[in-house]
């Protein structure tokens, strides 16, 4: 077994990333993690990564060794969905002392997975290494031996404490200890030409359901899905898969590329977000599974569900097309979410006018030129203040993106969608990309946006005491000016309409009713209908016979 | 008097405590143009914000010093140096606020003394508060965090009596606890405001959290008591601490400045909020208000109304020692056994909860206990939604984290209205409870031994069913 160094300089040499190839010797050496700038730094730890990575497995006990901090703040805070065991929820963790941490919290790790075995004899426990523990020197790798063997059940260390390193080496962290100890350890009841795994699909608000269900019609069988709605058998049976998909390829690459060695799975990135993306990901495995010896009629039949299912989702797209039109979207969210829905959203009348490229390929930016021209707005890093005065300039109707950038928008007063994964809608597959559309207009329409653009009572009486008192000084030498600043009078406050506006209508129409102002102008004549009654009322009749 | 034990099992299962830097941030978090900032890896400031995030669905101020693995081997110096530069020249906050965490305490890092480098290395820091509160995970939870970090603002942000000692008595300093939302503390500032008292709130997180939408995008705390305040909070008539762990910081305040104080452990009840009244009326030379006078007699008639559905409940509650002490006070106050207690953290009042025993535990505890002694009334934090739903009994959310519904910041406690409301709500929850499942049908008497809401004397129940077969 290789040390937790040797192991993260392992996945920094990761053959399969992109962004690693490209590299020279020089930077390879250096790994990839960003030095994290102390009082700058944002996002989560290696352990919270391992963490994310794995939970979604239903079944399996997920046991924190650590003091209260790693379990006690972050426990059943992700909305992955389970279709069996509810285990996963539960937070278990070994909350050392002090005494734990002068005498060794090795003993306390002991005991606490008899505890867990005793209440819930779960198929097996995963056991997350913490800072704290790891600077004592607690060897969880030889506490979790020795309980396997104790227990004759897999106890399964995830070497990954927060301070080595990014979420996102976390992730990879938690993949490297499925391979060490998880992964073709057990082996399945039965299998099929049809077998997969997803990898790196983490069923957050049970999105795979969406999609779930073609996979069943075409017979295709997720063997594994890694780790969504997963289950410990299953993923210890996972190398009998025929081929696999890498659903979030910045996540797990190493799972996928190292089983296609050791186990000859053939994979490929794809994505379920997005109409077009969707039909690719399942075309791609229609063809992997036919190449690995699945019968061939698969291909037919996966393009016919593909017609199918793409007409219907334009369809419903379709009466959105006309509402969404024109209307500018900004995305901010990472790898290939940056590019795998732009295309559905500009076919919902979107435009979008900027995306962000952070966590992004170079690969993932060239599908973004394409989608959305070579001069694409493509944003490398954004201060919360630049998001905001985006939206302070009017350049953007909505903004899409994680929670943490949501205040941005929200505050002010801008629609704002969470297409991350602490999401509650679930976006995945052709359904989804029709809620997301549904979801954009719903946003996009609601009523409370005009009402929160309005100022504040206190604000219109200053700016009219303001307005009255200039114009007072004004007037004294300048007529015309009382006459410009009389008619600049904004009676519609909704949709911005002056009095000048209204009364030339009201002449050049004769017209006597607010329906028939409303009809003239742009005035909405809700909530100045009163103000247009009045000017109705104080127009000599003289003046609109003469008009009529 | 109540007995407090602790459970001898190695590993917690579903945690009620959450750690104590969190609680020394959020104290940090009611002081305007503030930046807390927690010294040890990126995952521990990264868990805290998501978790004030969800809470109060508001942008939440909070930095990292970034540890790496490294960093921890040679010593944390040089983070905490970049970091509090960093920010400064970046976020242009008022105060800093600086919580230690697990690995740094393991460490055994003397960030006062790095503090007292970083100040003299860098001249331009002089007018800069920076803060250091000891906060090891290891210990304590949420609320001694808090404690630290209030009573560690008072000791050094507070300026000693000036040279005449003029105090001007409608100043009241009042030291809330961290069991208090923010639209409590709206709450007590109009009820100081109303007897004719300024009152200063050290923490204020009403002005930073309470919601609002401000003026102008800023990367620190939006609102909450000025630097400056703080400073002149010696020159009060009183000091009101509210709730038992903010006894520390009444203290250093009064060793500090001779400023008195008083604590009320209790802000939530008919009499708690009886001797509240008759001190500020004390205090201020005032008679109360009429407004309260009415108010008093609106959470009467609450009781009355309401002790029919409460009364009687079997109440199984986890919240961190001054929530517990307050609720399940008031609540017994109204005819509910408590039942089951478990807290978070030693403190003094726990002993004078009104029940045999209390639990320093989690909430599997809480759960385990809540099913063997059919308890039919559960209080805790969000996270008790899953033991919530195996044990099918109403469950209200109270304390800390609050994320699976709106309007944590506002929910009311204190005073005789937020009394009112809270008895409402609870009892609310009771009768639509009741209604969903526990309809009475013809032969309910032959079955409700059957159902898990009526077993209360199971041995008996069980008799008398096999009696009848």
């Amino acid at each position: 077994m290789s040390s937790l160094a040797a192991t993260v300089q392992k996945i920094f040499d990761e053959p399969g990333c992109p962004t690693n190839g490209s590299k020279s010797e020089a930077e390879r050496k250096q790994g990839c993690t960003k030095q994290l700038q102390p009082g700058s730094a944002a996002g989560g730890c290696a352990f919270d990564g391992a963490k994310v990575a794995l939970q979604p497995f239903t079944d399996v006990a997920h046991l924190v060794h650590g003091p209260i901090a790693c379990e006690g703040n972050s426990w059943d805070s992700r909305s992955a969905a389970s279709s069996g065991s509810d285990l996963w929820r539960t937070a278990f963790t070994t909350d050392l002392s002090e005494t734990d941490i002068v005498f060794g919290g090795e003993k306390r790790l002991c005991k606490a997975i008899k505890e867990i075995m005793d209440k819930c004899d779960p198929p097996a426990i995963f056991v997350y290494q913490t800072c704290i523990p790891a600077m004592i020197g607690d060897d969880i790798n030889a506490v979790c031996k020795a309980a396997s063997q104790r227990f004759e059940r897999p106890v399964i260390p995830i070497n990954s404490p927060g301070f080595v390193g990014s979420k996102n080496l976390g992730n990879k962290l938690a993949g490297e200890a499925l391979l060490d100890y998880v992964i073709g350890t057990q082996e399945p009841d039965y299998t099929t030409p049809y077998d997969i795994n997803l990898i790196g699909e983490y069923n957050v608000s049970g999105e795979l359901w969406q999609v779930k269900p073609l996979l069943d019609e075409l017979g295709i069988r997720i063997l594994s899905c890694i780790s969504g709605d997963g289950k410990y058998r299953e993923v210890a049976s996972s190398h009998r898969a025929r081929a696999a998909m890498l659903v979030c390829s910045k996540s797990m690459i190493n799972v996928a590329r190292k089983m296609e060695q050791r186990y000859g799975i053939p994979f490929f990135e794809g994505a379920f977000y997005g109409i077009r993306d969707t039909s690719e990901a399942l075309r791609q495995l229609a063809r992997l599974l036919v190449e690995r010896g699945a019968p061939t009629d698969l291909l037919a039949r996966t393009d016919a569900v593909i017609v199918r299912e793409e007409a219907r989702a334009w369809a419903a797209i379709e009466p959105y097309r006309q509402r969404l039109k024109g209307k500018k979207a900004l995305l901010i969210t990472g790898g290939v979410k940056s590019w795998s829905v732009v295309a559905s959203l500009q076919e919902a009348g979107l435009e979008l006018v900027g995306t962000s490229v952070k966590k992004s390929t170079s690969e993932d930016k060239q599908r973004i030129k394409e989608l959305m021209g070579q001069d694409a707005n493509m944003i490398e890093e954004m201060t919360p203040r630049e998001m905001y005065n985006i939206f302070k300039d009017a350049k953007a109707d909505i903004m899409l993106s994680g929670g943490k950038s949501q205040f941005v928008a929200l505050k002010a007063a801008m629609p704002w969608l969470d297409i991350n994964q602490e999401r509650c809608h679930a976006y995945m597959g052709y359904v989804g990309m029709v809620k997301l559309v549904e979801e954009i207009d719903k946003s996009l329409s609601s009523p409370i946006w005009v009402q929160l653009r309005r100022p504040a009572p206190w604000e219109a009486l200053a700016k009219a005491m303001q307005q009255m008192q200039s114009a007072a000084a004004a007037s004294a030498c300048e007529p015309a000016l009382t006459e410009t600043a009389r008619r600049a009078r904004e009676i519609c406050v909704c949709n911005t309409v002056d009095l000048g506006t209204i009364e030339d209508a009201i002449c050049a129409h004769g017209l006597r009713s607010v329906a028939a102002v409303r009809e003239h102008t742009n005035a909405v004549g809700g909530c100045c209908q009163r103000r247009i009654e009045e000017i109705l009322a104080s127009k000599p009749s003289a003046m609109r016979q003469a008009a009529e | 008097m109540a007995i407090v034990t602790a459970p001898t099992k190695a590993c917690a299962i579903n945690p009620l405590k959450m750690s104590q830097p969190i609680g020394g941030a959020f104290a940090f978090m009611g002081l305007r143009g503030a930046m807390p900032l927690l010294h040890g890896s990126q995952g521990c400031a990264s868990f805290a914000l998501t978790l004030f995030v969800r809470h109060f669905k508001e942008a939440v101020p909070l930095q990292t010093t970034a540890m790496s693995e490294v960093a921890t081997v040679l010593g944390g110096y040089e983070n905490l140096e970049q970091a509090i530069l960093n920010i400064y020249n970046r976020t242009k906050p008022k105060i800093i606020g600086i919580c230690s965490t697990g690995v740094t305490e393991t460490n055994g890092e003397d960030v006062d003394a790095y503090l007292k480098l970083i100040r003299r290395k860098h001249p331009q820091l002089t007018k800069l508060p920076l803060v250091y509160v000891s906060t090891p995970d290891f210990e304590g939870a949420f609320q001694d965090g808090w404690e630290k970090a209030v009573a560690r603002i008072v000791e050094l942000l507070v300026e000693g009596p000036n040279a005449n000692g003029l105090r001007d008595p409608s100043k009241v300093n009042v030291l809330p606890g961290c069991h208090l939302t923010p639209g409590d503390l709206d709450e007590l500032r109009m009820i100081l405001e109303d007897f004719g008292l300024s009152p200063s709130f050290l923490p204020d997180v009403a002005g930073s959290l309470d919601g609002h939408i401000p003026a102008e995008l800023a990367p620190t705390t939006v609102g909450g008591i000025s630097v400056d305040e703080i400073a002149s909070m010696g020159r009060a008539g009183w000091t009101i601490a509210i709730g038992a762990q903010m006894q520390r910081a009444a203290e250093v305040m009064q060793v500090k400045t001779g400023v008195p104080f008083r604590v009320f452990e209790r802000l939530c009840g008919l009499c708690p909020n009886d001797e509240f009244m008759t001190f500020l009326s004390d205090i201020s030379g005032r008679p109360i208000p009429l407004k309260y006078r009415r108010q008093r007699g609106q959470l009467a008639d609450a009781m009355l109304d309401a002790h029919f559905h409460i009364g009687g409940r079997k109440l199984a509650i986890g919240a961190e020692p001054d929530l517990l002490f307050d609720l399940s006070g008031m609540l017994h106050e109204m005819g509910v056994q408590v039942t089951a207690a478990v807290t978070t953290t030693r403190s003094e009042v726990i002993e004078r909860i009104k029940t045999n025993e209390v639990l320093i535990g989690d909430l599997e505890d809480l759960e385990e206990l809540a099913k063997t002694r059919c308890c039919d009334l559960l209080i805790t934090h969000s996270h008790g939604r899953q033991a919530a739903a195996r044990l099918k009994i109403p469950f209200y959310r109270a304390g800390f984290p609050m994320f699976d519904r709106l309007g944590a910041g506002h929910q009311l406690s204190v005073g005789y209205r937020g009394t009112r409301n809270l008895i409402f709500d609870i009892a609310n929850l009771v009768i639509a409870h009741r209604e969903d499942n526990d309809r009475p049908t013809p032969d309910r008497w032959r079955t409700a031994a059957r159902s898990t809401q009526y077993v209360r004397h199971r041995d008996f129940v069980r008799v008398t069913e096999r009696s009848f077969t």
